[in-house]
């Protein structure tokens, strides 16, 4: 399969009044097309602003790309004019987010905000717009969609909203759909029917897809790779079965030990990992995650790990072997 | 929403009723009464004064009077100073002129505040900014009393750009317009440059831009709309202050309007006028909130009154 997307040393820092924050620090990844790729890690790590620094959404100021590449089709995102990223954005690559209550316009009807990039990017009129409207509506399966695309955003529930966001997404057959966090604000049985509908829609159309959660539980149905993130690096990325079956850094066992499962007994306790994150503007030398990791050593406090290979397409940034012995 | 512009309408006679009550009573408890003079006149002529005006009545009649005499005849009774005239002669002679003036300081205040305040947002923390900001605050806090002289200084006598003062033509309304605008303006700029800077942070705003949108469509499609709803709220109640009338500017470049004339009866003790122009105001002030509250509804498709 060809590469769609390669993404090296890519750091994103945010100038704040409390000093330099360091949202991502130089990370690596390369996502094929047709490929979804989970980006996993707790809240605050740099999920979002990873993928909105390819989108080159980064709210500037405070925040600023500040190095790296991100090679989409043969052309860098990082180094895009404004123009290019435009024609890019909602086009190629689109983007749906987290909120579904808060990220459509209040104030405009859901055919004029599904119709605009159609009508931007594919040079749509008014009736070539209002009908793939109503057919994108009727992919996502918003029952009576034809009846309801002059309704505003306020008359859907947050479900049927998220169905409109990604009607929006999908609109110009984009060959990447970065979804962040798509279904957290919605409640459980909507995010099964979400991600169920997402699913579909990857086989129909093969677009590449990256799923940001923060739920490893979610992304194993779903995802064929997978990128843990801690504190704006990654910090392992391996196939999701062979994460799954064989997870190589204490975080990211961490994460899985936190996961509900269906068959454990009622009484089993969830272990969420003890303690927080670090603080993403003074970060000391060293692993990052070595304050809350019991396979900490004195080496962890003074060298940082790298990627580095452990098995086929299994990269760790660790100093363990946490299956048994030192590396 | 016909039946709601009904109700609206309906509330104004208690609005009304209240605030009647309250002036009536108000006047009639203030110490002084509308003939009282330098030299007193004798109490012969007093009594029959009052007699003529009714004010020798039960005051609950002379409540009752006035009130019916508005409301099924129009009538707001007989100014107390103006021998000859009634406050409804009054009304129609200097309303109008403070009208139009309100209106053009109105326009003045939306054409200089909306694209000041949206420019300060857009370009935050540059000299734009700074520029137009600064603009706000001298217009703020620089009161119509010394504004008014000195346009008067600038634009008249050093400039002989406009006519120093009085009414009647464009030229003239010119400075009084701009002297009544500018705060205003002021007022709009700063409310709108916060409003923007709220709105692009919005959610929904990056979710334009991640359409590939230009930043001009995102402003202007997305931005805006939602940004003028929070500005809609003060139009209102400064639409109705304007149109009333405003004493200062008016005294200032002798026009003769309500605002002027509503002072000079305060001081009087021309009662009818005072009340009548106090009903006025409120019924103004209903109907422009009523305005105001419609404007929402059409830029706001959440809000639907029934
Ligand atoms: N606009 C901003 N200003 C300052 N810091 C920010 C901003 N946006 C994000 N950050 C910081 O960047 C880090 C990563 O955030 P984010 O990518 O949103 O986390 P998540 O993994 O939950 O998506 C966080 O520590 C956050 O504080
Ligand atoms: S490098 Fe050390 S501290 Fe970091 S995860 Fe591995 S063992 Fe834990
Ligand atoms: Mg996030």
């Amino acid at each position: 399969m060809a590469t769609l997307l390669q993404v090296k040393g890519l750091k994103t820092q945010f100038f704040t009044q409390d000093g330099v924050v360091n949202a991502v620090n130089a990370i690596d990844f390369d996502l094929n097309e047709g490929e979804t790729l989970g980006i996993v890690g707790e809240s605050g790590c740099g999920k979002s602003v990873s993928v909105l620094s390819l989108m080159r959404l980064i709210p500037s100021p405070p925040g600023r790309v500040v190095g790296g590449e991100a090679w989409f089709q043969g052309r860098d995102l990082i180094k895009m004019d404004m123009e290019e990223i435009r024609s890019v954005r909602g086009n190629k690559i689109a983007m749906i987010f987290q909120d579904p209550m808060t990220s459509l316009n209040p104030v405009l009807t859901i055919y004029q905000q599904v119709s605009e990039a159609l009508e931007l990017h594919l040079g749509m009129d008014k009736r070539q717009s209002r009908k793939r409207t109503i057919e994108l509506l009727d992919l996502v399966r918003i029952p009576a969609a034809a009846n309801r695309i002059d309704d505003y955003p306020h008359q859907f529930s947050g479900g049927m909203r998220q169905r409109v966001m990604i009607a929006m997404g999908l609109s110009c057959n984009p060959q990447l759909l970065i979804a962040d966090e798509p279904t957290t604000a919605l409640d459980v049985t909507i995010q099964a029917q979400i991600t169920d509908l997402v699913r579909q829609l990857k086989q129909e159309i093969g677009m590449a897809v990256i799923w940001i959660t923060h739920d490893l539980g979610i992304i194993a149905g779903l995802a064929d790779r997978v990128n843990v993130m801690y504190a704006g690096s990654i910090v392992e990325s391996a196939d999701v079965k062979d994460l799954y079956a064989d997870p190589r850094h204490p975080y990211t066992l961490g994460l899985l030990h936190s996961i509900p499962r269906l068959d454990a007994e009622r009484k089993t306790r969830l272990t969420p990992i003890e303690g927080l994150p670090p603080d993403l503007i003074d970060m000391p030398p060293g692993c990052s995650f070595a304050p809350r990791c019991r396979f900490a050593m004195e080496k962890c406090l003074t060298e940082t790990p790298a990627l580095e290979t452990v098995a086929r397409r299994h990269t760790v940034a660790c100093w363990v072997d946490v299956t048994g012995g030192k590396r | 929403m016909g039946r709601y512009i009904i109700r609206r309408l309906l509330l104004l006679i208690p609005v009304l009723f209240f605030i009647s009550v309250i002036t009536f009573a108000l006047a009639h408890a203030v110490p002084g009464g509308p003939f009282d003079r330098e030299k007193p006149l004798p109490p012969e002529v007093i009594a029959n004064l009052e007699k003529y005006y009714g004010l020798d009545q039960p005051v609950w009649k002379q409540y009752v009077d006035y009130v019916t005499d508005i409301a099924f005849r129009f009538d707001f009774g007989p100014s107390y100073r103006s021998r000859g005239r009634s406050v409804n002669d009054i009304f129609a002679d200097h309303l109008p002129v403070s009208a139009q003036l309100g209106l053009a300081a109105i326009v003045i205040a939306l054409v200089i505040g909306l694209p000041l305040g949206i420019l300060s947002a857009l370009k935050q923390n540059t000299l734009w900014d700074y520029l137009g900001m600064g603009l706000a605050i001298f217009g703020v806090s620089v009161p119509a009393i010394v504004l008014g002289p000195i346009l008067i200084l600038i634009f008249a006598l050093a400039l002989h750009w406009f006519p120093v003062a009085g009414w009647g033509t464009p030229a003239k309304m010119v400075m009084p317009a701009f002297a009544l605008g500018l705060r205003e303006s002021a007022i709009i700029a700063r409310l709108t440059r916060a409003s923007m800077l709220q709105v692009i942070r919005e959610d929904y705003i990056r979710t334009a831009r991640a359409k590939g949108l230009s930043e001009r469509v995102v402003m202007v499609r997305h931005a805006l709309k939602n940004a003028f709803i929070p500005v809609a709220t003060i139009l209102g109640p400064m639409f109705a202050a304007l149109l009333t009338g405003t004493f200062i500017v008016e005294q200032i470049f002798a026009i003769p309007g309500m605002g002027k004339y509503f002072i000079t009866s305060i001081t009087n003790r021309d009662y009818p006028v005072v009340m009548g122009t106090i009903l006025l105001y409120a019924v103004f002030l209903v109907l422009a909130n009523l305005a105001v509250d419609l404007t929402y509804a059409f830029l706001d498709p959440r809000i639907r009154y029934t």
